[in-house]
Formats: structure tokens, sequence, C-alpha cells
């Protein structure tokens, strides 16, 4: 326990830092809007000067257009890092769901583990719908372009869908969602802790039952959050691949960050009862899903591809033509990467090499998600610059801070689990 | 190679099996194979044995077959019959990548699955119409048999055996 507090602390001061660096880049952001104006009007003179004869009506239009894409930066950058991290604590909280479904007995030894970094789930998803709902009231519809009113008069397309997408509906989505993910997660920690002390196995059955019942809520949840939180970032374009794409994408960062804080904790000797086969499984699935995340990546791109249907290619046509290093350069992290490097056996059991490739499949990965929601909202303005590097670390610090703070308050082996002493003895 | 004699333990369950293997690897004896009806988790650490190669073959294998269906697709699709894919007439391999990628999944998958079955088949010496090495039928039921070779300690060999629980010791004459 003094050893849990010793890591509060120093996360907290961490912490700090990391809020003042990320009110640095809420300036910087700011300065950056003011600094664009100036860049857009001289582009603009620029404009008039080089073609007198051009339209300046449509000059103004397009500067305003990168004008506003320019505002939109820092909140997309707020909301993808806000998103990336609420999605490994959600996609934990189904791994998580799934070993007691399943009854695993390999995994109950990192289940205080997991129960930590789905502690971060609640907070997470609250202020990433607070950014979302926040970009269309205080904000001028920087995230959501449906948001917009104006927006929706002129198109007919998202008119047609206004019985879905509208703010409302969406603030109320999100929070049943939300709430759903919350109860089971509150539950499941609880009969976790009852069962540590406990003389029969009811709570563990309880355990059992809402888990089922939370994979179910889940995976209908999961896919609508994903069209409303990212795919409706480009209102007219859809893929009904998207919900299991963001899925893959999330199960797989949740399983590579509860194998570095395993790492983490079991190098600092906490976990004394963790061994190397558990981390040889962990890493399994960081190969394994990979790979699946790759396989609906492409079953997505190839048919929108082969197809080349004006209204669905356009997806691809912005991400390959202004996003030609992040598209490809995802393709590498997240799939030949962990293919190579977590392909044999004896370097899924060490832990430096297994470090190394879950750092690059989480950059990936976060990659992925700048690539779903950036070119939707700045367009070919983009970069990872200050904004983008200060939200990663501001939501870092958050998620690291409620992470170990949740981790120091309850034992970290979950010793009134029936499967506890199979999971111990578990030998690959 | 001169005729050998060999001894043939027989036990009836594979945890007595296991600490059995371990005793006798404890007494510095050497197994020479051992017979189980179906596949015992860990008796392979447990004899000592090197561990297997078969992945590395069964990635350069996966790379074969990669190779091969790149090598065919381009020149069935691109070169000897130039193919519009998907409305989009490039010509180039590259560019009509993401058609072929099923194929070369499938053919890298495809060469290394079969040619590992048969690499360890014969690895294992297994091959048609061979006949069987078994000694014993009983070890395709429900008999685990451990085959020991004997340098002039039979005694102290089946004492051994005998009290890690072995059902049955019959000394055997290899001929090779």
């Amino acid at each position: 326990m003094g050893v849990g507090y010793g890591f509060m602390s120093s996360h907290k001061s961490l912490e700090e830092v990391k809020t003042m660096l990320a009110e640095e880049s809420a300036h910087h952001g700011g300065g950056h809007e003011a600094a664009t104006t100036h860049a857009v009007d001289a582009h603009d003179n620029h404009g008039e000067a080089a073609h007198a004869e051009a339209d300046a009506h449509h000059g103004d239009e397009h500067a305003k257009h990168v004008q506003h894409q320019l505002a939109n930066r820092p909140w997309s950058a707020l909301y993808v890092a806000a998103f990336f991290f609420m999605m490994i604590a959600l996609g934990v909280l189904a791994f998580y769901a799934i070993q007691f479904a399943a009854q695993a007995g390999w995994s109950p030894v990192l289940f205080r583990v997991m129960e930590g970094i789905t502690a971060y789930l609640l907070p997470g998803a609250i202020i990433v719908l607070l950014i979302a709902v926040a970009s269309g009231t205080i904000g001028h519809y920087n995230i959501f372009v449906w948001m917009d009113p104006e927006v929706v008069a002129h198109d007919e397309l998202i008119q047609g869908k206004s019985g879905w997408l509208n703010l409302p509906a969406f603030a109320i989505r999100g929070l049943i969602f939300i709430a759903g993910w919350a109860t089971y997660r509150h539950f499941a920690r609880k009969f976790s802790l009852a069962q540590d002390e406990a003389t029969d196995n009811s709570n563990f059955k309880r355990s059992f039952r809402i888990a089922a019942g939370f994979l179910v809520f889940f995976i209908y949840s999961e896919s609508m959050m994903s069209w409303d939180w990212i795919m409706s970032v480009d209102p007219h374009w859809f893929s009904t691949l998207f919900g299991w794409y963001v899925f893959a994408s999330m199960f797989v960062s949740g399983i590579t960050v509860i194998a570095l804080i395993t790492m983490y904790l079991k190098s600092k000797d906490l976990l004394p009862f963790v061994n190397d086969s558990h981390l040889h499984d962990l890493a399994k699935f960081m190969f394994g899903i990979s790979i699946f995340w790759t396989y609906l990546w492409f079953s997505q791109f190839m048919l929108i591809w082969y197809s080349n249907i004006p209204e669905e290619v356009t997806y691809f046509v912005t991400r390959i033509e202004d996003y030609k290093l992040p598209f490809f350069g995802m393709l590498v992290l997240n799939f030949l990467f962990p293919l190579l490097i977590l392909m044999n056996s004896d370097y899924k059991r060490i832990p430096w090499f297994v470090v190394m490739a879950g750092l690059v499949i989480l950059f990936g990965h976060y990659i992925d998600i700048f690539n779903m929601i950036m070119p939707a909202t700045v367009g070919d303005r983009w970069f990872i610059g200050i904004p983008e590097i200060g939200s990663i670390l501001l939501f870092a610090g958050l998620f690291i801070f409620i992470v170990f703070t949740a981790l120091s308050k309850a034992p970290l082996l979950a010793k009134g689990n029936p499967y506890i002493k199979e999971s111990e003895h578990f030998h690959y | 190679m001169e005729s050998s004699k060999v001894i043939h333990a027989i036990y009836t369950d594979d945890d007595v099996l296991m600490s059995a293997v371990k005793q006798v690897k404890a007494a510095k004896h050497h197994i020479e194979e051992i017979y189980t009806p179906f596949p015992v988790h860990g008796l392979d650490k447990a004899m000592g044995l090197a561990p297997t190669r078969l992945a590395i073959c069964a990635f350069i294998y996966g790379c074969i077959g990669l190779t091969v269906a790149t090598t065919m697709m381009n020149f069935i699709m691109i070169e000897d019959w130039p193919q519009n894919i998907g409305g989009k007439p490039s010509f180039s391999y590259l560019e009509n990548m993401p058609a072929f990628v099923p194929i070369m999944f499938e053919l890298t998958v495809f060469f290394a699955a079969h040619l590992m079955v048969i690499t360890f088949y014969l690895r294992s010496r297994m091959w048609p119409f061979k006949s069987a090495e078994n000694p014993d039928p009983r070890t395709t039921d429900d008999h685990f048999l451990m085959e020991i070779p004997v340098h002039n300690n039979e005694t102290e060999l089946s004492d051994l055996l005998k009290e890690t629980g072995a059902v049955e010791i019959k000394l055997v004459d290899k001929a090779h």
C-alpha cells in the first residue's frame, strides 16, 4: 500500500506538469488561431494580387474555410486524445467481461490490473461526451459539422439523417452508453472485491451473469457509439463495418495497456504471482488482435476501393491524398510491425521486447483514431504538433493518475476468485 | 549396428509417466523413445528434447507462398493479359494490390500449412506404405511405453523403473 501511495503522489506531480503543458497548448491553440487570421489575410492578399481577375468571393470563402479548419485543430486534437484513452479503458472492460463470461482460468491474476484500468472509463467517457457536446454548443461546431443548423439547412443528406443526428439525441444516447458501461463496471468491481472475503461463490456467479449481460449491451452500444462519436464527423459517409473496426482498435490498445501496466507493476515486485506465461498470453492477444484489426481495416478498405462509388470512396481519397504518411504509416505500425516482431514465440516472453512492441502498437492506434477524426475536421491542415502532443500528455497523465489511484485501493491479487489457483499455476 | 538390448516399461497413467520420466532423467539414464496414445503436455521438455524448428520452416514456406502468389498474379493479371480491375485500368501491380491481397494471403497460408504438415510427416519418418514402428499395440489405446537402452545395467534399471510405477517391464532385443 505504501508503494501504491508512492505511485499516487509521483503521478500527481507529473499530472500537474502535464496539465500545465496542456494549458500552454490551449494558449498556443488560441495564439495559433490569431496567427491564422493573419496568415489567412496574407493569403487572401496574395491571392488577389496573383489572380486579379480571380473570383474574390471564392477566395474569401476558401479563406474562411481554412480558418475554420485551423480553429478546429485544438478541438480535434483534444478530442482524439480523449477518445483514445477512453477507448483503452473501454477495450479493457470488454476484455475483462469476456474473461468472466468465458470463465477463463489463466487470467484472474490480472483482474485487479484490469479493474484499475477500467476505473478511467467513467471520467474518460464523460470527458469525451462533454468535448463533443461543447464543440456544438460553446464551440463553433468544431468537430461535428452536422451540429451546425446552417449546414444542415443546406444539406439534404444530413436533413435525412437528422432524426438520429441531432444534439439532444446525441447527448442522450451518449449518456445511456456511459451509464450502461459504468453500471457494469461498478458492480463487477464490487462483486470482485466482495468475493475476496466471501466463503461461497455467489459473488462470482453474479459477476458471471452481469458480464454476459454487459457483453450483449456492449456490442450494440459500442457500435452505436462509434457511429455517433467518430463516424458522424463525416456525416455523408457510412460504413457498416465501422463499429467492429473501432472495436478491434480499442481491444488491441486495451490489451496492450494491460500488458504494459502488468509489466510495470511486476518490475516493482508488486505482482510476484504473474509469470511469463501470462505475459506470453497477453502478447499472443496483442499479436492476434493486431491481425484482426488489419483484417477489418482491409475488409472495409477493399470493398470501398473496389466498388469505387464516389460517395463512399471520397473517404479514402481524402486520406490517401492528404494523409499519406499517417494512413500508410499506421498500417506498418499496426500490422507489419506486430506481425514480424511478435511472431516468434520466445520474443513474447521478453518484457522489454513486449514493451517496445506495445508502445509502437499504441502509437499506431493513436494514429488510427487521428486518421478517423482529423481529415473531416481539419482537412489537409494537419500536423502532430503541440496541440496534439499536449492533449496526449494531458490525458495520459489523467489516465495514469486515475488508474494507479484505483490500483492502490485494493490488493493486487483477487484472492477469492475460484479460478485464482489455476491462474497462479498457469503454465504454458 | 550391432543388436542392442532395450527395456520396455509400460505405464497406465500420464501423470505417473511424467514423474517416471523425471526420475529416470534424474538418475542420468538416456530415454530412447516414449510411445503414448495421445500427446502428453510437457513431455518433450521433461525428456530434454531440443525445441522444434518446425516454426522456422513454416515461416519460410509462408514467404515462398507469398512470393508465388505475387509472381503468379503479376504474370496472369498484369503482364500476360492486362486486366481492367475495378474500373481503374492502371496496369500496375502495386496500384491494383488490394484486389490481390486475398489471394496473396490464401496462398501464404496454403503453402505454410501444407508444406509444414508434409515436413512434419517426413521428419517423423512417416510416409505411405511404411510399416509401424510401434512396439506394442496397446500404446495406441491406453498404455504408455518408455524405451530405455541397456548397457549391462539391467537389474539396476528394472528396480528403478519398478519404483517409478511401471506395471510391466520387458527386456527386448532390438535388431538394427
